[in-house]
């Protein structure tokens, strides 16, 4: 009996002690980065690896550099399991902290933090993922989404297909098959798709897959036996990647008319089925390996030092080089933006600045350690994203291989559909702020 | 309307006519993932028969048994032994579940109990997540000795693909259910577990150990649970994502009962081949995706002209 | 001594059968309202009411909708998040219908959407009960879910697939939408969910609950006794829904401040079910107390490790919250199988009968 009344009483006085926050651990001489993971949930085998990579870069400038500019970064992983609550509870707990900059890593969070971070007054990095839309910086001043959208991703793997078949008037009566998962990330690229279907004259044939369906796509591949589509576009996460490329294999649809977006082409992906997945394509904005200086120091400093939760033969892997190029844009904002303001001590409205002014070229890739690892970004006030190229891999069996050079998105297509998409946005969301941030490069 | 009424009545027959190979392809592979809606529904009405638990952690078993299976051989034990280590844990997993949950909750009432199933299931997610990680691991079928690639038959200017690993698991399951049956109709235990599952009292009357039984029955559907989780894994990957199969088999339960091997895998193979037959020739009036929710719509129609199921007994209470 | 009706005579069946006949009941219900509405606002900080009151008032309303149909009807539901959900999107398209009216009101009407919703996805209750119907209760809510994502009217074709909540204004202040201050979203959320607990309370004591728990206690006898079985089976879905939709609207539109299909997914009515079960079945304080234990003690978890100045990698606090929640369930159940409600019970008679045990 005392044992009962003990829990209740521990469970009462527990749940009176949360409710003052440990706001203690702000440390006034390092620049908080929080970062949004997900190592636990059904979407976990695409978030550890991510997680990974974005920690070990960061932490590895903290190890090498001594932080950036002579500021250590203080990182914290919060836990959101890909939940929107659990983002939204992650988001409360850190927005009083100061954080630099926020990552949600969930389209969804993602969604829900815009308005919040609009009025908070603290910069979103929500890299190739997320609202589309806030790529214009006119309409969405705090948000930013380089290197590339959705729209960006689908006018790629089209041109590309279009590529193959030997040019854009070649789509003519023929099918190209979208797989999708049913949320609102796979649901985004579809009027890019049949915007371009109308134009060129193919037919779309649509394959969502609900999340509780990831792992049982028997019946979805069916229907893509029936249908023979020439080109298949695949808009997977977590586990409905791994399954949709083995069922695949096993309809025998031919893997190498089998295209990814980048969030559908993770080394787990492909690996589960082994031999058969051998020629599955997918879009990447990032080299794979470990044979870049700054992932060497990552490995010296980081891994091999035991500062990290990656195992050492993971590093490396395409997701985890994805994670660090989220840690790289981070970095290099922040160093933007203590050169902007001149302050080492930057807030997120100095961070806003550094984003917005973030250009990456190639010659900065390789001062800092990965040449050649990403395609130059280069963002401006008044677009948020860069609409950057992308280059697609194909799976050999084994590992990723580089199948074709940087492709560019075709801009005149994206760019009017993000424009609507963004006075859509805000024409739904009235009373949306007026932008009154200046911009520090004019565009604006 | 015309319209709507032929893809309605008309158009599905039609495509069945044209293109009879995809017909077979259909039933075939709703048999198949029948076979393993079945396999999971034989966990549930394992435990429900013998203790009136409606266990729910039966899912978070299949992905815990099989997350056990392949970090054991990850970690460089031969794929048997990790098998056989697999059994292993699955049976102090049984032994634990009695001692710890079902022991103090004896004589609750059912959803206490299906709560406490609950408990079990987050903490087994938690468990396994901290000790193997959330990463998905790639099933070894092919150390177990379960054959891959498939048999094409040819036929009706198509062709019907036939998976030998769905072959296996069909085979392997209609072994593990004679196994069962066997063990239920022709031994002491089967004899003892018939009795617990009449009647709890009257078994512990003539001297039937309550607890014995219980570690029988849980033990059983671990198995189950592990033979599940290695078809299933071998399909996809294995990741805490396989969890939410187990709700796929609960329309299973309801048409076959919750209380009837036969009927959980006759039942098995109705919802799984009408669920496949409805999307593929159906699904696309309604954009698709309807396999999420049909299953339980067929249930659910199924229910209001047989509230008993196919083979559930008709005395217990539910109407 | 400390609590003890000695000595209060009642004088009338009116006031005997108040909703709260003693007198320290009464006291104590007075000081927790004005601890809620003024010192609460008054002293917590943002991330309490954001992360910590706020949505435990909401599940707690949630959860009260539950236990109408679990608890006191005796009908075992696995389908309360999507009766949420129609009641967020119901909430989300009467809005943008009519922008103009009051969205307090709006949340509130769509309840009445998410009560007809209930009414049929309570039409099996006739003829099937226990797991079953459990079972059957699930088809709502697959079926609702796939209808958030496969209807684009309901989120009015936006792109994302999910609601967004702009900002409205009551008497001139923000309650919805990002500028909104969580003090303001606090006292309406804390003001919606006590006026529909106090309904509840009387819904429950009066007619319409004593069938309702003639109903769970031996059917048959209630027929027998003229009580007509479906329609009460039917109110109690549709009051439960009508709770249940109320408190989807409030986590969109005063929490959350956005909502994809996946806010409303079957973890959701797993969650709630939860909160009901470790509560107390058949109790309203039951309900506010297991919301706040299954949504507090997470947090709590999450941030005892950093009071303590340890630094636990946060997957692995995740994870073991996942054990030590699962552990602490099976914990509950067994010390008391009718809820933390029951142990406020014993210990009221503790206090009643405090400092002489006998």
């Amino acid at each position: 009996m005392r044992l009962k009344y003990l829990a209740l009483t521990a469970a009462v006085a527990g749940l009176v002690g949360v409710s003052v926050p440990a706001s203690n651990a702000f440390a006034k001489d390092s620049l908080f980065v929080p970062l949004f993971t997900y190592r636990t949930g059904a979407f976990a085998n695409s978030g550890i690896p991510i997680a990974n990579g974005m920690h070990d870069y960061l932490s590895m400038l903290n190890a090498r550099d001594g932080g950036i500019g002579g500021v250590k970064l203080d990182i914290q992983e919060c836990e959101t399991q890909y939940n929107d609550a659990k983002g939204v509870e992650c988001y409360d707990s850190v927005k009083n902290k100061h954080p630099v900059v926020i990552g949600p890593w969930s389209t969804g969070i993602t969604l829900a933090l815009i308005p919040k971070v609009t009025v908070d007054h603290i910069p979103v990095l929500s890299m190739a993922y997320g609202l589309s839309a806030a790529a214009v910086g006119a309409d969405f001043p705090w948000i930013f989404n380089p290197p590339d959208t959705y729209w960006d991703g689908m006018s790629i793997a089209l041109k590309y297909i279009a590529e193959k078949e030997g040019g854009f008037a070649k789509l003519k009566g023929k099918t190209i098959g979208f797989i999708f998962l049913d949320v609102g990330y796979g649901r985004e690229p579809i009027p890019l798709l049949n915007d371009f279907a109308k134009d060129y004259g193919f037919k779309v044939k649509m394959y969502p897959v609900a999340p509780s369906q990831m792992q049982s796509q028997g019946g979805v591949w069916l229907g893509v036996r029936r249908d023979r589509p020439d080109w298949m576009i695949m808009w997977g996460w977590g586990a409905m990647n791994p399954t949709a490329v083995q069922e695949a294999a096993r309809t025998g649809y031919p893997m190498d008319h089998f295209l990814g977006v980048w969030w559908s082409g993770s080394e787990g992906d492909a690996r589960p089925a082994g031999e058969a997945a051998k020629g599955y394509l997918s879009l990447n904005f990032n080299a794979v390996g470990t044979n870049f200086p700054a992932i060497k120091d990552i490995i010296k400093d980081v891994v091999n030092k035991g500062k990290s939760q990656t195992p050492k033969d993971m590093v490396g892997e395409n997701f985890y080089n994805r994670g660090v190029v989220n840690g790289v844009m981070i970095a290099e904002a922040i160093r933007n933006a203590q050169k902007i303001t001149g302050k080492k001590m930057i807030d997120g409205s100095d961070m806003r600045r550094g984003l917005e002014t973030l250009q990456i070229s190639e010659q900065r890739w390789k001062q800092i350690g990965l040449p050649e690892f990403a395609a130059p970004i280069h963002i401006t006030c008044q677009d948020h994203d860069g609409h950057g190229p992308v280059y697609v891999q194909q799976w050999d069996g084994h590992k990723w291989v580089k199948v074709s050079g940087w492709i560019s998105p075709v801009k005149d297509k994206v760019l009017p559909l993000l424009v609507d998409a963004a006075k859509d946005y805000v024409n739904k969301n009235q009373p949306w702020p007026k932008r009154t941030e200046r911009c520090d490069d004019g565009t604006l | 309307m015309m319209h709507l009424l032929y893809s309605i009545f008309v158009d599905p027959f039609v495509q069945m006519g044209a293109a009879p190979d995809l017909l077979v392809q259909t039933l075939w592979d709703g048999l198949v993932s029948g076979v393993l809606y079945a396999l999971i529904a034989l966990g549930f009405v394992l435990i429900f028969k013998a203790s009136g638990v409606f266990n729910f952690a039966q899912g978070i078993m299949v992905v815990f048994a099989a997350l056990t299976l392949v970090g054991l051989a990850e970690h460089g034990v031969p794929a048997y032994v990790a098998l056989a280590l697999t059994i292993v844990v699955m049976l102090v997993l049984a032994v634990g579940v009695e001692r710890l949950i079902l022991r103090p909750l004896v004589d609750q009432p059912e959803i206490i109990l299906f709560m406490a199933t609950f408990g079990l299931t987050y903490f087994l997610i938690g468990l396994g997540e901290l000790i193997f990680g959330g990463d998905p691991k790639v099933m070894i079928a092919g150390q177990l000795g379960l054959p891959s690639g498939s048999y094409r038959i040819t036929m009706a200017g198509g062709y019907v693909q036939l998976q030998k690993i769905d072959i296996a698991a069909a085979i392997i399951a209609s072994l593990m259910v004679a196994g069962l049956g066997i063990l239920f109709n022709r031994t002491r235990i089967g004899r003892a577990l018939r009795a617990v599952a009449d009647s709890h009292r009257a078994a512990l009357s003539v001297g039937i150990s309550l607890e014995q039984i219980w570690v029988i029955v849980w033990f059983a559907a671990g198995v189950v649970a592990l033979a599940t989780g290695i078809m299933w894994g071998a399909r996809s990957d294995v990741s805490f994502a396989l969890e939410t199969i187990a709700l796929k088999a609960l329309p299973v339960l309801i048409l076959g009962g919750f209380t009837s091997i036969p009927g959980a895998i006759v039942g098995g193979l109705l919802v799984s081949v009408r669920q496949k037959v409805g999307e593929f020739y159906w699904g696309s009036l309604v954009g698709g995706g309807i396999e999420s929710w049909f299953a339980y719509v067929i249930a659910l129609v199924f229910l209001l002209f047989r509230p008993q199921g196919l083979f559930g007994e008709r005395i217990i209470e539910r109407l | 001594m400390l609590y003890r009706e000695v000595g209060q005579y009642k004088t009338s069946y009116a006031a005997d059968q108040a909703l709260l006949p003693i007198l320290q009941d009464k006291i104590g219900i007075a000081v927790l309202l004005l601890i809620a509405f003024v010192g609460v606002p008054l002293t917590a900080s943002d991330f309490t009411l954001n992360s910590v009151l706020i949505p435990i008032l909401i599940f707690s309303l949630a959860a009260t909708g539950l236990n109408l149909l679990t608890g006191y009807t005796g009908l075992l539901s696995l389908g309360t998040g999507g009766f949420m959900g129609v009641g967020a999107y119901a909430c989300y398209k009467l809005m943008t219908l009519f922008p103009h009216v009051n969205i307090i009101v709006f949340i509130l009407f769509s309840g009445f959407f998410a009560a007809a919703v209930g009414i049929v996805f309570g039409l099996p209750s006739l003829r099937i009960k226990g797991f079953y119907l459990a079972v059957a209760t699930l088809a709502a809510q697959f079926f609702l879910s796939w209808c958030f994502i496969r209807v684009p009217w309901l989120y009015n074709y936006n792109i994302s697939a999910s609601i967004e909540v702009p900002t409205k204004m009551l008497f001139g202040i923000a309650v919805t939408g990002p500028t909104a201050t969580s003090v303001t979203r606090y006292l309406v959320v804390l003001a919606i969910v006590a006026v529909l607990t106090l309904l509840a309370a009387n819904l429950v004591r009066g007619r319409t609950g004593r069938t309702w728990m003639a109903v769970r206690d031996m059917d048959l006898a209630a027929e027998l006794i003229g009580i007509r079985l479906y329609q009460t089976k039917l109110l109690s879905f549709a009051v439960s829904s009508f709770y249940c939709g109320v408190a989807g609207a409030m986590l969109v539109f005063l929490y959350l401040g956005n909502a994809e299909p996946s806010s409303f997914d079957i973890n959701q009515s797993f969650l709630i079910l939860f909160m009901v079960i470790i509560g107390g079945l058949g109790s309203l304080l039951g309900s506010f107390l297991g919301a706040t234990l299954i949504w507090g003690l997470p947090i709590l978890l999450r941030h005892v490790p950093t009071y303590f100045g340890l630094s636990i990698e946060s997957a692995k606090v995740d994870q073991s919250t996942f054990m030590i929640l699962g552990a602490l369930i099976i914990f509950f159940l067994i010390v008391e199988p009718h809820g933390l409600a029951r142990l406020w019970q014993i210990g009221k008679q503790k206090l009643r009968v405090w400092p002489f045990p006998y």
